[in-house]
């Protein structure tokens, strides 16, 4: 089984390869004699030629212009995050020496050996550890609980189901902060100050982003086969579980890479929560760790930045269509 | 044959009683599974938003002190001192509207923009796309905003440059002129969802429209100014509402540039950073913080409101589709 998928796709990769190897080639060879004339054409008679091709020129000129353009536009967008880049990997009398330069001298691990250490005695690598922890059970939590909700929403018939799917929408746009201090206080009355909990539980009762993105994919599943799996004798619980679950694997994959982010960066909830640094997560760590009046080691700073944004980058580059659909169908803040 | 018509209508009258019956089993059932799978959201919603939302406002009524757990009512005391005794409060409310008022327009220009420029864009669209997105994919780290801060101190990546091209190096992040500019750039660099969003509704709209301003000879402005923007006001409401309340919530940039004070002189106090100081910091109030938030809520909503209701004045809904 095994060895045929695998020769399935030797021969798919095989073919890619050929393709891209022999299609200028096959390409080059159709257009030659188009070629040779049009070459022709503009050394011995320019002028002619000139005129003949005006328009094509003209385009290709105007497209030129834009691509620059837009380029260009492009590059001073992502300029500082390449010059972060480029400085965690400088020496530490090049950090300060040549700052504008984008191509440090050297290539330096020393400020990503340095920066691991953290401060405290405690390692880059437990914060790691805790906000990989921290983010992967939001994430599982977040995105199996919004599906069963957004279940009940889109194929069930209930009373208050409007009222209560607008309340949802509603709460989209409610400031974090009114809810904040409550939480706060009741959380401390469960003693869950410095524990992870209440970085994690609330996300067990479905976010209204995902909910409204997967509710949105389950209507568009056509009713029959729900209809078919009853008949069948398929509970509500099968259904879910066996058709509508595996069908909106797009939209849980999208909310997985947003919950996973959204949780990496979380910076308020764990600077609240957390008090003890063995238990910071990386965006508290990060910030203590260039603490304005302490930091002198920009270098291990950057290269520990670059480190936190890995696992975000990582999944952009991965899953780059979903994160655009999913904002461009629900606005998902990104 | 008779026999057979009548015996099918009894069994069709018989079936129809009991889809009847079945229906209304069906439907209370429903009612109960309804409820059921909702329940997660329901119960969070219960506990994790309108209890804590509703104690919130009887809070803010009150003196609490978290430390002692020490509650004493107060009736209106915390927002008499609020908008009359507390020049910072005020500050905050000046540093968070010049931001919000500022950084929003710019952001959705941009994006519009770009999206613009994106869409007529035959190849590459993908890489441009990535590159124009990934500073939002990375802003709201505390990363980012660690990197903002050196790049604006006083011997940072912007002065170097200043120096380069012959110009005096300046306290970006010590002046109360400039302060808040850098916060306000590095928002507007931020344009990248509301861009994808333009993107996706520049995508809606019929070439036809386009086509058909050709042929009656309108050029590229007033293509855009007469089809995009109108048939744009949809998504242009949506990305301003949205964008409007994530401004006012603005809050780690805030507190990482600005290292947790709103320095200099409270020009990048913005609101949620006040609330978050007067709520857990020194000699911390949780009865005035709750009061500063349900005020945020109520001019958000105050905002979300006036904006829902100008819309009919200027958002175009396209009816001739579908």
């Amino acid at each position: 089984m095994l060895n045929r998928t695998l020769s399935r796709y030797r021969k798919k990769i095989k073919n890619t390869i050929l393709n891209i190897i022999f299609s200028p080639i096959r390409a080059f060879r159709r257009n030659y004699k188009q070629a040779k004339s049009a070459i022709k054409l503009f050394v011995f008679h320019p002028v002619d030629a000139l005129r003949m091709y005006q328009g094509q020129l003209k385009s290709a000129a105007r497209g030129l212009i834009f691509h620059a353009i837009v380029l260009a536009f492009g590059l001073v967008m992502i300029y500082p995050l390449i010059w972060m880049l480029a400085s965690s990997f400088k020496g530490p009398s090049e950090i300060w020496t040549r700052t504008t330069s984008l191509i440090p001298n050297e290539l330096s691990l020393d400020n990503y050996r340095s920066g691991w250490k953290g401060f405290a005695g405690i390692s880059f690598s437990t914060y790691f550890k805790n906000s990989l922890w921290v983010s992967g059970v939001s994430t599982v939590a977040s995105v199996f609980s919004s599906a069963i909700v957004a279940y009940g929403f889109a194929r069930i018939r209930f009373t208050g189901k409007k009222f209560w799917f607008a309340v949802m929408l509603s709460t989209m746009m409610l400031p974090a902060q009114v809810q904040l201090i409550p939480q706060y206080i009741m959380f401390s009355k469960l003693h869950w100050i410095n524990s992870y909990n209440p970085l994690i539980i609330p996300r067990f009762f479905g976010m209204p982003f995902f909910i409204f993105m997967m509710v949105q994919f389950i209507r568009g599943i056509p009713i029959e086969l729900d209809e078919a799996a009853e008949i069948d004798g398929c509970s509500r619980g099968g259904i879910f579980f066996r058709i509508i679950l595996p069908l909106i694997k797009p939209a849980l994959g999208t909310s997985a890479i947003f919950a996973f982010y959204w949780s990496w960066d979380d910076f308020l909830t764990p600077l609240i929560y957390l008090n003890d640094p063995r238990k910071y997560t990386v965006a508290v760590a990060l910030r203590n760790f260039a603490d304005p009046s302490s930091v002198t080691n920009w270098g291990a700073v950057f290269a520990m930045g670059i480190l936190a944004l890995v696992p975000v980058f990582l999944l952009f580059i991965l899953f780059q269509r979903y994160m655009v659909e999913g904002i461009s169908t629900t606005g998902l803040k990104g | 044959m008779t026999s057979v018509l009548q015996k099918d209508v009894s069994k069709v009258g018989l079936d129809k009683r009991t889809v009847a019956q079945k229906g209304k089993k069906h439907w209370r059932h429903n009612n109960l599974m309804g409820y059921l799978f909702i329940s997660p959201w329901l119960i969070g919603f219960l506990g994790l938003t309108l209890i804590p939302i509703a104690t919130s406002l009887a809070l803010s009524f009150t003196h609490y002190d978290i430390l002692s757990g020490h509650v004493e009512w107060t009736g209106l005391e915390n927002f008499k001192r609020m908008f009359y005794d507390d020049p910072r409060y005020w500050r905050a409310v000046r540093a968070t509207f010049k931001f919000a008022f500022i950084s929003v327009p710019l952001k959705l220009l941009f994006a519009l923009l770009v999206a613009d420029l994106l869409y007529n864009a035959r190849r590459f669209v993908g890489v441009y796309r990535a590159i124009y997105y990934a500073p939002s994919i990375v802003g709201g780290s505390v990363a980012v905003a660690v990197m903002w801060r050196q790049i604006f101190s006083g011997r940072g990546l912007v002065n170097d440059l200043m120096l380069e091209v012959g110009l005096e190096r300046k306290l970006w992040l010590g002046d109360i002129k400039y302060a808040i500019w850098t916060l306000i750039l590095m928002a507007v660099w931020q344009f990248g969802s509301p861009m994808l969003i333009f993107l996706a509704g520049l995508k809606q709209i019929p070439n036809e429209y386009y086509e058909a301003a050709s042929i009656d000879g309108a050029g590229a402005i007033s293509k855009f100014t007469r089809i995009t923007l109108p048939l744009l006001t949809p998504v242009i409401f949506f990305n301003l509402v949205m964008q409007l309340i994530f401004s006012f919530m603005t809050f780690t940039q805030a507190y990482v540039v600005s290292g947790g004070t709103g320095k200099p002189l409270d020009t990048t106090l913005f609101y949620s950073l006040y609330v978050y100081i007067r709520s857990f910091g020194v000699g911390a109030n949780m009865g005035y913080g709750s009061a500063m938030a349900w005020v945020m809520l109520v001019v958000i909503a105050a905002f979300t409101g006036v904006i829902f209701l100008s819309s009919r004045f200027w958002v175009f809904y396209d009816t001739t589709e579908n």
